[in-house]
């Protein structure tokens, strides 16, 4: 009896994925069915209507957008996450260390639609006064460095913690510094658990809407400097999903999909590298 | 191991620059000058909402419906449709998300292709972006199961959202719990459910709360899963099938939309702040006391 309804418990958990996945290929099939996979990449521009012969269905530009956000915030935030861990784990004392961690708990606490806000009265006009227009894929990328870091961070500390005791005591046997130390020792042995962190971060930032939709600008184009307005997946989903009928209904759909099929790649990326640390 | 994890020829690489001094000084300036920025950044962050939302909130600006398109009056009916969205979130997630969790702890070792299953599709929904919850919950829910945009629909969908952090956490809780505990209460005659009952799901109260904590924390912080969902609608919600605002998308209208809502936008965000800090206090301290209490009588 107990088991039975545990079981049902666990099958309606388990069966949220296939529910989502079962759904966005059910709204996107219409589109699928009568236009193909390659007007997405094809079309003259981004201009949806509700009947794909009078649409146009470029999602280049809007892939290219989410790409390239996520792409400059990882560059910018993995350095930054690793060097924070560092310090929390060998530089801070401890007490430092621990409020350190508490803020960046705080800071991953606050919810995005207030990092958009915040972005968008402090942040776009900072960026305006260097080079208008203000909203831009700068601006973005800054915003979701700030995101994304509290994911790294916290998952690159986990993996500093769990380097064994006995490795730093034979680096300091072997009177290195430490700095020579970290670089040698604690990154090498931590590398697997970092970079596991770097993915769940890539994925956060490939998903992430309220902010992005806040600052970016949201113009369909291809950015061709930092201080260009950009679109991406999901702020076209925020976007338009409003009003959204028909084949331009279903094209969103079909940019729902990308997107899972994107975070199920990453997800499963994630779990062969800790598996192979597990076995390694 | 260590071959494994540690590149050939780390060690002379370390040797040759164990010299200079001026590196590692560099080093740890470099250091300290990140955690330094990184919290002056917080600190701007929370300091200017502090600073410019402190002035809007009082009484009134809580309870008040708003005027004028949320520039003037206040945020009660946010407020209040906050409330029942969490509520509806939760009172549909809790129940799922301990019974998976136990599942998966205590008896995923006689299912375990079933559990393996569940733990990876868990992962995935962990990773799918809020946005993607929304189109889901705006097909399934309001369309699908003719909820429409409404209260129901949105907590329904948030619920989901929240399922895998909750197992997550419940379940490391139940497994940290001593294998001694179980042992004992098979020794007492306690058949399993009761164990789990009366001994794990106590014993395992840290990680109930955490799961309740973070979970909580995304749902209140969601908005891009409740525009589709939940809707727009700033009036006083008076049943679950009503559309009702949330907090986050008051303060993403008055930004993007309203023009001259940013004093109102301000407040509204500090006051969804202030919330998460207490629902998180409240919930530590209320889990703690029942939980413990219970564990206490057994």
């Amino acid at each position: 009896m107990l088991i039975w309804g545990l079981r049902a418990c666990a099958a309606v958990a388990g069966s949220v994925v296939l529910l989502i996945v079962l759904f966005l290929v059910t709204e996107s099939l219409p589109v699928l069915g009568h236009m193909g996979w390659s007007r997405f990449l094809t079309d003259a521009s981004w201009h949806p209507a509700g009947d794909a012969a009078e649409g146009t269905f470029n999602l280049t530009p809007i892939v290219v957008g989410t790409l390239a956000t996520t792409a400059g915030s990882v560059m910018i935030v993995v350095p930054l996450g690793l060097i924070s861990a560092v310090f929390c784990c060998y530089y801070a004392p401890p007490v430092l260390a621990r409020c350190y961690r508490r803020l960046i708990e705080l800071l991953a606490g606050i919810p995005s639609v207030v990092y958009g806000f915040w972005g968008l009265v402090v942040l776009v006009p900072l960026v305006r006064r260097f080079e208008p227009p203000g909203p831009s894929l700068l601006a973005g990328v800054l915003i979701l460095t700030v995101m994304i870091l509290p994911t790294i961070a916290l998952t690159a500390e986990a993996a500093m913690m769990n380097v064994p005791r006995a490795y730093l005591h034979g680096a300091a046997a072997l009177g290195l510094s430490k700095r020579a130390t970290l670089w040698g020792v604690v990154i090498p042995a931590a590398k697997s658990g970092v970079l596991t962190g770097v993915i769940l971060g890539i994925g956060r930032a490939i998903g992430e809407t309220m902010a992005i939709l806040m600052v970016c600008g949201n113009i369909v184009q291809v950015p061709t400097s930092v201080f260009d307005p950009v679109r991406t997946l999901t702020a076209n989903i925020a976007l338009e999903m409003a009003y959204a009928m028909g084949d331009h209904r279903s094209a969103l759909f079909v940019s729902g999909l990308v997107l899972m099929g994107l975070i199920m790649v990453l997800v499963i990326v994630a779990e062969t590298i800790s598996k192979r640390e597990s076995h390694g | 191991m260590v071959e494994a994890v540690l590149p050939a020829g780390w060690l002379d690489n370390s040797y040759r620059s164990v010299c200079p001094v001026w590196l590692d000084r560099c080093v740890t300036l470099c250091v300290w000058g990140v955690a330094a920025a990184v919290t002056a950044v917080f600190v701007c962050i929370v300091g200017d909402l502090v600073w410019h939302g402190i002035g809007q909130v009082s009484w009134s600006f809580i309870v008040d419906l708003p005027r004028d398109a949320g520039r003037a009056g206040g945020i009660g009916p946010m407020i209040v449709s906050t409330g029942l969205i969490l509520t509806v979130c939760l009172a549909v997630s809790v129940p799922v998300g301990l019974g998976t969790a136990v599942l998966l702890a205590e008896f995923s070792s006689d299912h375990r292709l079933f559990g393996v299953l569940v733990r990876r599709s868990l992962d995935v929904l962990a990773g799918v972006p809020s946005i993607v919850f929304g189109l889901f919950g705006s097909a399934f829910f309001c369309v699908y199961l003719r909820m429409g945009y409404s209260i129901l629909a949105g907590g329904l969908t948030l619920a989901c959202m929240v399922l895998p952090i909750l197992i997550r956490s419940v379940e490391a809780g139940i497994r940290s719990v001593p294998e001694e505990y179980r042992l004992g209460a098979a020794a007492l005659g306690l058949t399993r459910g009761r164990a789990v009952w009366h001994l794990l799901l106590p014993a395992a109260s840290p990680g109930v709360i955490v799961g309740l904590v973070l979970g909580i924390g995304r749902a209140i912080a969601e908005t891009a899963a409740l525009i589709f969902t939940s809707g727009y609608v700033t009036r006083m919600p008076e049943s679950l099938l009503d559309s009702g605002r949330s907090l986050s998308i008051h303060i993403y209208d008055l930004s993007m939309n309203v023009a001259g809502g940013d004093a109102n936008a301000y407040a509204t965000a500090l006051v969804l702040m202030v919330c998460l800090l207490v629902i998180n206090w409240v919930a530590s301290v209320v889990a703690d006391g029942c939980l413990c209490r219970r564990l206490i009588r057994v």
